[in-house]
């Protein structure tokens, strides 16, 4: 597969070596035109990111065109578009790059947004962490009040409000329904669904939460056209993607790539290669800390799209990929996602505030060998008993790994314990 | 879950000063009336900021009297949100090291052993002169810069044990180091330099309006009326909030392609029936009466009225 043309690329200041500013953002030919398309209408706008094939970025790949159709076209509560940049997945880093360097592909993406869905507000949750982001983001939102591009009449003729909100440091709040929590003051505890959010959502009216590269690319689909998104990728998966590479790679980078590049290859042209070669490469973690790990033997052919990924039993999530080496100690590097989990489960539901801990506590002593080998078995069906018995899908984000690791490493897990017995019984004897 | 208690010794009073004031005005203003509450948690930060790193206990109290929220409802969230410090922490710099999977792989653990070393053995305690404190936080969204640190408002990233020791030591004397990658690198981009955007066609402005032809008329697409009907191509979800009954009503038209209910659709998707439901949505396999009533049933379908807004929560106490 040939590299994506840079012509076919829509994140242009992608590492900040260009201004970030408002004139030199349309230079780079952002706002080109926005009049034009809001001039098409709000259905032409659905219609089109519909056409296009977005699939959500944000780690469910839900279609976007589709979300956005579910908003009420009459009501009297006033609707909302709310934007996740709550970036907290481990191995995530590429809506950090939008919001310093490229805000107002974001900006105009969420007026769009917007105007498609019949909002006339739009809240941004950034993490707390983002600090730095924030105050580059406020910079570009300022900047595009100043030119009246967005705000009460603006050259659009949609009024359109823009507000920061931030967070202070709770994976939990990614979760859209925990994020409305969060924005309304209250803990980040994720809510039952149904009411869904275009229903039911931030104070109660119809609200949509999009991931901040789902609304950043709305612009460049609806000015090229949905015909050439959908022509980029494979189909059901188009488009491009922000790829984030870190872990045993020679040079971990973020990059824009088409949707399906085989995963061998975007770690070799873009990451320089897997640290002493592609078969030192252990395994591969592709979508962000919650989809399961995928051993070496499968990463030869395997293509970077959401249905190829599903097939080998994980996930694109939101394309971070985690690269682990030979030198990796698996059991260690899988434990302490779970002790990530343990530390941001919201407490709401008891499978996953008790489950977490106790998965973590047993793959601490996995690690070590200290366990006994139908400890495996009773592990891997622990997890079964989180997944899919919480409220949110942080339970199943904490399962998942620990059952790629029992479906691929159980080997490994087990040869450790039979070295830690062996070496007490010597030690017994 | 972690557990997190306030600090054993606390200041008397907490009043913000006029110019937190004045900010706390401004942000509770970016929320409709009366829903200032939504303002707590860059209120409470302001508030750290302004104590000095912490949260103390006045200032809950504070922060909860001055947006009309119950005491308890403040507590919680200064409790929940593990970016509130409940304890003093150093006057110089508190350090957070990444230590999930990403950072650990490229050598957090090595990060961690600078801090205990250099700064106190336990996370959370001062060091010896209350300059420095430290702990392990969770992914900070740096991943492709991995090890990093936060300080302060600032990150410090693809770090070595010895860079760190650099940057503890440039805090100490009081000039801040420059932020970011401590190897040279811009951003998140391949060490070494880009492998991508050199096309200079990209920043020239040459390619500003050219793309206007396919809407004004003269392109492929057909030109659109404004606010036009949605394109017969793509039968989408219906175009108006059915009415209570309606969800269902399609079925006597046999033949037809059913109407599917938003909401139905939510459902669908919801439970994860994505396939399903593109299929569905984009006028496929036509659905059935019954599965429609089961989707129904999974939306619990009364027409958007029976939701209605939610009670107003006056007293803060959420759900």
């Amino acid at each position: 597969m040939p590299m994506l043309a840079d012509k076919d690329r829509i994140f242009t200041n992608l590492y900040g070596f260009h201004d970030p500013g408002l004139k030199a953002a349309m230079k780079r030919g952002q706002w080109d035109g926005t009049k034009l398309l809001i001039d098409q209408g709000h259905d032409w706008i659905i219609n089109e990111v519909k056409q296009s094939g977005l699939r959500g970025r944000g780690g469910a790949g839900f279609p976007t065109g589709l979300k956005w159709s579910f908003m009420p076209k009459a009501d009297p509560r006033p609707s909302y578009l709310v934007i996740n940049a709550d970036e907290s997945e481990p191995g995530s880093c590429k809506d950090r790059e939008i919001l310093r360097h490229d805000p107002q592909l974001l900006i105009e993406g969420a007026l769009l947004a917007s105007f498609a869905m019949r909002a006339h507000t739009c809240y941004i949750y950034l993490r707390g962490e983002y600090i730095r982001e924030r105050e580059a983001l406020q910079r570009a939102v300022d900047e595009a009040y100043a030119a009246k591009l967005i705000g009460r009449n603006n050259v659009h003729g949609w009024d359109f409000d823009l507000y920061l909100h931030h967070g202070a440091g709770a994976y939990i709040c990614g979760e859209e329904t925990a994020l409305l929590e969060s924005l309304e003051g209250k803990k980040g505890q994720p809510r039952l669904k149904p009411p869904f959010p275009a229903n039911v959502g931030l104070y109660g009216a119809p609200t949509t939460i999009n991931n901040v590269e789902s609304i950043a690319v709305v612009p460049d689909i609806l000015r090229r056209g949905a015909k050439w998104f959908e022509a980029l990728g494979k189909p059901n998966n188009s488009g491009t993607k922000l790829f984030q590479i870190s872990g045993h790679v020679n040079k971990p980078c973020v990059v824009e790539e088409e949707m399906g590049i085989p995963l061998r290859q975007l770690i070799e042209e873009h990451a320089g290669g897997v640290r002493g070669g592609w078969n030192n490469l252990l395994a591969v973690i592709p979508g962000g800390s919650s989809v399961p790990l995928v051993p070496a033997e499968l990463c030869q052919d395997l293509t970077m799209d959401f249905d190829a990924l599903l097939k080998v039993k994980s996930g694109l999530g939101t394309a971070a990929l985690i690269v682990m080496d030979k030198s990796t100690d698996v059991v260690r590097a899988i434990a302490r996602i779970s002790y990530f989990y343990k530390h941001e489960s919201c407490g709401q539901c008891t499978p996953c505030r008790e489950g977490t801990g106790w998965m973590w506590r047993v793959l601490e002593r996995m690690a070590e060998g200290r366990a006994e080998k139908r400890e495996i078995d009773l592990l891997f069906d622990v997890t079964k008993q989180v997944e899919g018995h919480t409220i949110c899908a942080l339970g199943d984000a904490a399962a998942w790994p620990v059952q790629g690791l029992i479906r691929h490493f159980r080997g490994e897990i087990e040869k450790r314990i039979d070295t830690y017995h062996s070496g007490h019984r010597e030690a017994a004897e | 879950m972690a557990v997190r208690r306030l600090h054993p010794d606390q200041p008397a009073h907490f009043a913000f000063t006029a110019e937190n004031l004045a900010w706390v005005n401004a942000t509770i203003a970016k929320y409709p009336p009366g829903k200032q509450a939504s303002a707590v948690i860059p209120v409470l930060w302001r508030a750290q900021e302004q104590i000095g790193g912490w949260i103390t206990e006045p200032a809950i109290r504070a922060v909860a009297d001055l947006l009309g929220m119950a005491h308890i409802r403040v507590l919680e969230i200064a409790t929940f949100y593990t970016m509130f410090q409940l304890a003093p922490i150093g006057s110089k710099a508190h350090v957070q090291v990444c230590g999930t999977t990403p950072c650990m792989l490229r050598g957090a653990k090595d990060l961690v052993k600078v801090c205990k070393k250099k700064i106190a053995e336990e996370p959370f305690h001062l060091s010896a002169d209350g300059a420095f404190s430290w702990e392990e936080v969770e992914c900070l969204g740096s991943c492709a810069n991995a090890p990093m640190v936060q300080i302060g408002a600032d990150t410090y990233e693809d770090l070595t044990p010895e860079l760190l020791d650099d940057i503890l030591a440039a805090f100490a004397t009081g000039t801040a180091p420059t932020p970011g990658s401590q190897t040279g690198r811009t951003a998140s981009c391949p060490e070494g330099g880009p492998t991508t955007l050199s096309d200079p066609a990209l920043y020239d402005g040459s390619r500003i309006g050219q793309w206007q032809k396919r809407l004004s008329g003269g392109g492929t697409a057909p030109p659109v009326a404004p606010a036009a009907p949605v394109a017969p191509s793509t039968p989408p979800a219906p175009s108006a909030p059915p009415a209570a009954s309606a969800c269902v009503s399609a079925q006597s038209e046999t033949g037809a392609k059913p109407f599917v209910h938003p909401a139905a659709l939510a459902a669908m998707a919801n439970s994860g029936m994505v396939k399903e439901l593109e299929a569905r949505a984009s006028g496929g396999k036509p659905i059935s009466a019954s599965e429609l009533a089961n989707l129904a049933q999974l939306a619990r379908l009364q027409g958007p009225q029976a939701y209605g807004a939610r009670p107003d929560d006056s007293d803060g106490a959420g759900r």
